[in-house]
């Protein structure tokens, strides 16, 4: 072949391109016109976002998310257990309490935990030759931040079930199979082998979670819980003015939901730890399968 | 000749309706290394994972130093035990994997000291001083705090081979420890291996590798189809095999 003239080069036009780039940014100018537009008091805002209820608010929303997510995971890892167990009665369970607490609709079940009083007025715990080990006003014990807590919690729990489950099945069982040949007990293995490395799996769609049920809190708010929307609520019930003091417990709702995602990335940063090195995940995978080969003498 | 370390007796197994195992008896005494060899199917590693109860058994007997494993003796009676109590006795008997199974998220140190510290209880100086011995006798304490995906394949079967040994087992399996590797890293685990046998380690090794098996072994035994249809010295069973099925099997594995 004859030596190749050297030819330009033309690089495609992407047209495309700086058409949607430049209705994108139009889009952006218009809905900056409509908003100067607004009958907004953004000077208040400020003042709104570090009044002292708000903060009240801040800490309710934040604590009440912290506690739920909390006992939805402790929850969550025993229903997993529970779904695996070869118990058929255990298995059963765990699949009705998923299928029930994933169902109904959380502000349903904080409603009806709200609520338990109207059929349940007292909660008691009888000791076995006389006397109570509890026995309590129903609306005492569960007060609606308990009521929010409840329901939170346990519609949180199927969910994490269903995660923990899945982060347990993607561990090798090779890895359990090794961890008893060194004899270690079923309990050890799991705490010290699978739940260590369900976590790489567990931990994304946790921190997902949890930056919902920070938001799901705001359903407290419907019985009274002095959460970031309550908080809101009472301020413009004095002052009329409802979106500036919406638009402070937005600010805060994405100050803390940031503040979760830097965490979530961390969290993940530590589980993965062992993952540095030359192999990938696939790679891994690949050198396990057997290689056909034949025996040399 | 004294009691055999390892007796098997009769060992069946099924899966649903199919027989995999259909009565193996097999003997091994203090010292011994015996080779598992057979076409894939022949039940080799079913047999292997029932030594040490990682599979149950539907019938027969297989005893370890004169303990029934998986079992406790008491009125003529075997009752089967508790996953706990097989944990105790899992302690003594080594088990390699093909597929190496090193605890992903610990480095090699990590993953030889854990059954000493967490099952044996030893103090983790001592348990890491220990382990480092042991990696060096693989030629991998330079390697002692890379994770296992930092490794080839020949160096995390020969960390595996380290940690089944800081248990200091009475006995090690091996399910076919070279079937995963590389055929550049075979002979490197199979060193180690051949040192092991050297030393009086007592060994059930199943494997593909018929130098291995004609070099290191005191016993080969055949498996097809379930069942045990020759075992022998491997000179006679290898060089000079008296069934047909072993004759053809061993005319395709060496072709």
């Amino acid at each position: 072949m004859a030596e190749a003239e050297p030819l330009p080069i033309v690089r495609l036009k992407h047209w495309g391109r700086w058409v949607s780039a430049v209705v994108i940014v139009a889009l952006l100018v218009l809905l900056g016109f409509a908003l100067a537009q607004a009958q907004i008091e953004w000077g208040s805002v400020p003042d709104f976002v570090f009044y002292r209820v708000m903060a009240l608010g801040l800490l309710n929303t934040v604590v009440l998310a912290v506690i739920s997510q909390a006992v939805a995971i402790v929850l969550g890892i025993l229903i997993a257990l529970l779904r695996r167990s070869a118990n058929p009665v255990a298995k059963w369970f765990a699949a009705a309490y998923i299928w029930l607490f994933r169902g109904l609709p959380v502000l349903l079940q904080i409603l009806i935990w709200y609520n338990l009083a109207l059929i349940f007025p007292t909660i008691s715990i009888p000791l076995p030759f006389g006397g109570y080990l509890l026995h309590e006003q129903t609306n005492v014990l569960i007060s609606a931040f308990t009521a929010a807590l409840l329901g939170l919690a346990l519609n949180e729990s199927a969910y994490m079930a269903e995660i923990v489950r899945a982060g347990l099945n993607s561990v090798d069982s090779g890895q359990t199979e090794a961890a008893k040949s060194i004899g270690m007990t079923p309990g050890a293995t799991l705490r010290r082998v699978v739940l260590p490395q369900a976590m790489r799996v567990i931990i994304p769609p946790t921190g997902n979670d949890f930056i919902n049920m920070l938001k799901g809190t705001s359903m407290a708010s419907v019985i009274g819980v002095t959460e970031l929307i309550h908080a809101a609520n009472n301020i413009s019930s004095n002052n009329l003015l409802v979106m500036e003091t919406l638009i402070a417990a937005a600010v805060w709702y994405m100050v803390v939901v940031t503040v979760a995602g830097v965490g979530q990335h961390y969290l993940e940063r530590a589980f993965g730890a062992s993952d540095r090195g030359p192999a990938s995940r696939v790679g891994k995978a690949l050198r396990g399968v057997p290689l056909v080969r034949s025996a040399r003498v | 000749m004294s009691e055999p370390l390892l007796r098997a007796v009769g060992v069946r197994k099924s899966y649903g309706h199919t027989e995999v195992l259909k009565g193996i008896d097999l003997e091994v005494h203090k010292g011994q290394v015996v080779c598992l060899l057979g076409p894939s199917g022949a039940g080799k590693s079913t047999f292997l994972r029932c030594l040490n109860h990682l599979e149950t058994i539907d019938a027969g007997q297989v005893w370890v130093d004169g303990e029934p494993i998986g079992f406790k003796l008491r009125g003529g009676k075997l009752y089967e035990l508790r996953e706990a109590d097989v944990a105790r006795q899992r302690r003594d008997i080594g088990m390699v994997f093909q597929r190496f199974n090193l605890f992903g998220h610990r480095t090699a140190l990590e993953n030889v000291v854990e059954g000493p510290i967490r099952v044996l209880g030893a103090k983790p100086g001592q348990a890491r001083a220990d382990a480092l011995e042991l990696l060096d006798r693989v030629g991998l304490a330079h390697r002692a705090g890379a994770y296992p995906a930092q490794l080839s394949g020949g160096q995390q079967q020969r960390v595996a081979i380290a940690r089944s040994l800081a248990m200091k087992p009475k006995l090690m399996l091996f399910d076919e420890p070279t079937s995963a590797l590389d055929p550049e890293l075979v002979g490197e685990v199979l060193a180690v291996m051949g040192t092991l046998a050297r030393e009086g380690m007592t060994m059930v090794v199943v494997t593909h590798e018929m130098a291995f098996a004609a070099e290191a072994a005191d016993e080969v035994v055949f498996l097809a189809d379930g069942a045990v249809v020759e075992t022998g010295p491997p000179d006679k069973v290898l060089k000079a095999p008296e069934h047909e099925r072993t004759r053809q099997f061993l005319a395709r594995v060496l072709s």
